[in-house]
């Protein structure tokens, strides 16, 4: 692992070969138009650098960067990885952290005051930890392989890199948990209990449900942030779009290639998480209205 | 003392101390209403009138001195307080409907989910008590398509459907307005007259006059004095109750 840690540092010896990149089978159609939309936008300037640059006898930026998009996207031949990796990552780490997020703010709200304390405690520890200290502590903290009985199951790193995003998410969803309940007015809770609700019944059947419309959008919100930091993982030695961009420009060796590989993994992102920040914007002003 | 019988007070207020922090808000309160009584608490903003009300159901813990429900002690810690509230129904100013939940769904809730009552039998009943408040046919209404008239009468039928023994109502036409009054005190005038015991704050003189059995007007914390209607507001003997009437009248 330490080894990959410092990759981003000194240049690698191009370990993955071009030409196992290209996997027509597994191009999606959400895939083809992230590449169509990325490829569009490079086009002008991409083109003036190759023409620019077209006098050696090396082939142009947009054939180079067009033949590591399939790497970018999906990882190297039979492995998994890539900006699909990095999407994984996201959903894993976003359930794992909405689970234990739930459970915490709800710990957050609990009648009994050690429990309220230590969930209190834990959630404000993690949101106000740099995630990537975070990752760096879990990476050490999990070992590579767990035993139960007698099969080891080995641990990955990107896993490992997973359970590490997940902590802040947890964190925050915790507060979005407590808020949303703080938010739903007394009345809510005095009307129920006059109506001999026990407190986990109201909080299930009454509180709850009003709470998941406010929810959604601030949820929305921590995903998109979360996925926006999985290229962090490349830093702890994960197949990541960001790694294998790195790979792709230690293999190529040309300077110029930089800025439009990068930007290209930029645009990879924004595609993906602009349009969950417009669906954030119009759920948010849908339940502002509602309620 | 399970040894209650009709014949004694419903609800049995002796000598209660409330206060919040440093505000003393209930300075020694007694009170008995009888079965089928209709009490009216009438007095200034502050003086503890909700207050009242909410130990009553245990909603909050009192410091001192006894409050019985059918002879059973509400704040003694071995006491369901769920069971109890089974028995004591609480209508509040701002109706505090279920806003996710249908006008037809918020009166069948607590006796599905509380009661564990057949949902059939519950929603024929609730069906019913729709129609008992003059609003039947907007079963499938949410609350946010209700008019605050609406909405509390959907509360008076949602406390209702509990089966309750005492009814309390905490300035339930207080955010009402003036035209929409009239409809939540007629459903009320109703259900003192099928012999519905209730315990009503309210700041509608002419309303207390007409259904209540017995007028308290409480200031500070204490009940300055109490009467039948009838003498209540023609002989007042407390300045400070002269002062409120003259006032309000
Ligand atoms: N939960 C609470 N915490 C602190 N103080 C409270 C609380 N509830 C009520 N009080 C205080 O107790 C006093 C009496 O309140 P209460 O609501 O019983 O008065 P009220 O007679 O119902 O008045 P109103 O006519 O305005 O409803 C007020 O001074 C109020 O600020
Ligand atoms: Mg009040």
């Amino acid at each position: 692992m330490s080894g990959r840690v410092f990759a981003m540092l000194r240049p690698v010896a191009a370990p993955v070969s071009a030409e196992g990149g290209f996997r027509a089978a597994l191009f999606t159609p959400t895939a083809l138009v992230f590449a169509c939309i990325a490829f569009a936008s490079l086009v002008v300037a991409g083109e003036a650098w190759a023409q620019l640059r077209a006098a050696g006898p090396k082939p142009g930026l947009l054939e180079t960067l067009w033949k590591w998009t399939p790497l970018l996207l999906i990882g190297p031949p039979r492995e998994f990885g890539g900006f699909a990796l990095n999407i994984a990552v996201s959903f894993l780490a976003m359930a794992i952290g909405t689970a234990f997020g739930v459970v915490l703010g709800l710990g957050q709200i609990s009648i009994h005051a050690p429990v309220r304390r230590v969930c209190w405690l834990v959630t404000q520890f993690f949101r106000n930890s740099p995630w990537l200290v975070l990752l760096f502590f879990v990476m050490l903290l999990i070992p590579f392989q767990i035993r139960i009985g007698g099969t080891a199951i080995p641990l990955p790193a990107w896993l490992k890199a997973t359970f590490g995003l997940s902590l802040p998410v947890m964190a925050n969803v915790s507060e979005i948990v407590r808020g949303a309940v703080n938010s739903i007015p007394s009345g809510q809770w005095e009307s129920a209990e006059s109506l001999a609700f026990g407190r986990l019944q109201t909080l299930w059947r009454i509180i709850l449900p009003q709470c998941v419309k406010r929810m959604i959008p601030p949820w929305m919100n921590w995903y998109a942030i979360l996925t926006m930091s999985t290229p962090l993982i490349s830093i702890v030695g994960v197949n990541d779009a960001m790694t294998l961009a790195q790979d792709a420009l230690a293999a190529e060796q040309r300077s110029e290639l930089l800025m439009p590989m990068y930007a290209m993994l930029l645009l990879f992102f924004f595609v993906y998480c602009y349009p969950i920040a417009r669906w954030t914007i119009r759920l948010e002003r849908r339940y502002a209205v509602k309620i | 003392m399970s040894t209650w019988t009709p014949e004694q007070p419903i609800v049995a207020i002796a000598d209660v101390h409330k206060s919040f922090g440093k505000v003393d808000v209930l300075k020694g309160v007694s009170m008995d209403v009888r079965k089928g009584e209709v009490v009216c608490i009438i007095g200034p903003s502050g003086s503890g009138k909700s207050t009242l009300l909410r130990c009553v159901n245990a909603l909050v813990p009192i410091d001192r001195g006894s409050i019985r429900v059918e002879g059973q002690e509400v704040h003694d810690p071995a006491v369901d307080k769920l069971e109890l509230r089974k028995k004591v129904g609480m209508v509040f100013q701002q109706y505090n409907l279920f806003p996710h939940k249908t006008a037809l769904e918020n009166i069948m809730m607590a006796p599905v989910m509380v009661l564990k009552r057949p949902k059939a039998e519950v929603e024929a009943q609730a069906r019913q008590l729709m129609r008992k408040v003059r609003l039947d046919g907007k079963e499938d209404a949410y609350p946010g398509e209700l008019s605050g008239g609406q909405q509390q009468r959907v509360a008076i039928a949602r406390s209702l459907a509990m089966q309750p023994d005492v009814m309390l109502f905490d300035e339930v036409t207080a955010a009402l307005d003036p035209e929409t009054v009239k409809e939540v005190l007629v459903t009320i005038r109703e259900l003192a007259e099928d012999g519905m015991t209730c315990m009503i704050v309210t700041h509608e003189m002419g309303f207390a006059r007409e259904i209540g059995d017995e007028i308290y007007f409480t200031d500070r914390g204490v009940i300055v004095e109490h009467g039948p209607p009838a003498t209540f507001f023609t002989e007042a003997r407390d300045p400070r109750t002269r002062a409120f009437l003259s006032q309000i009248l």
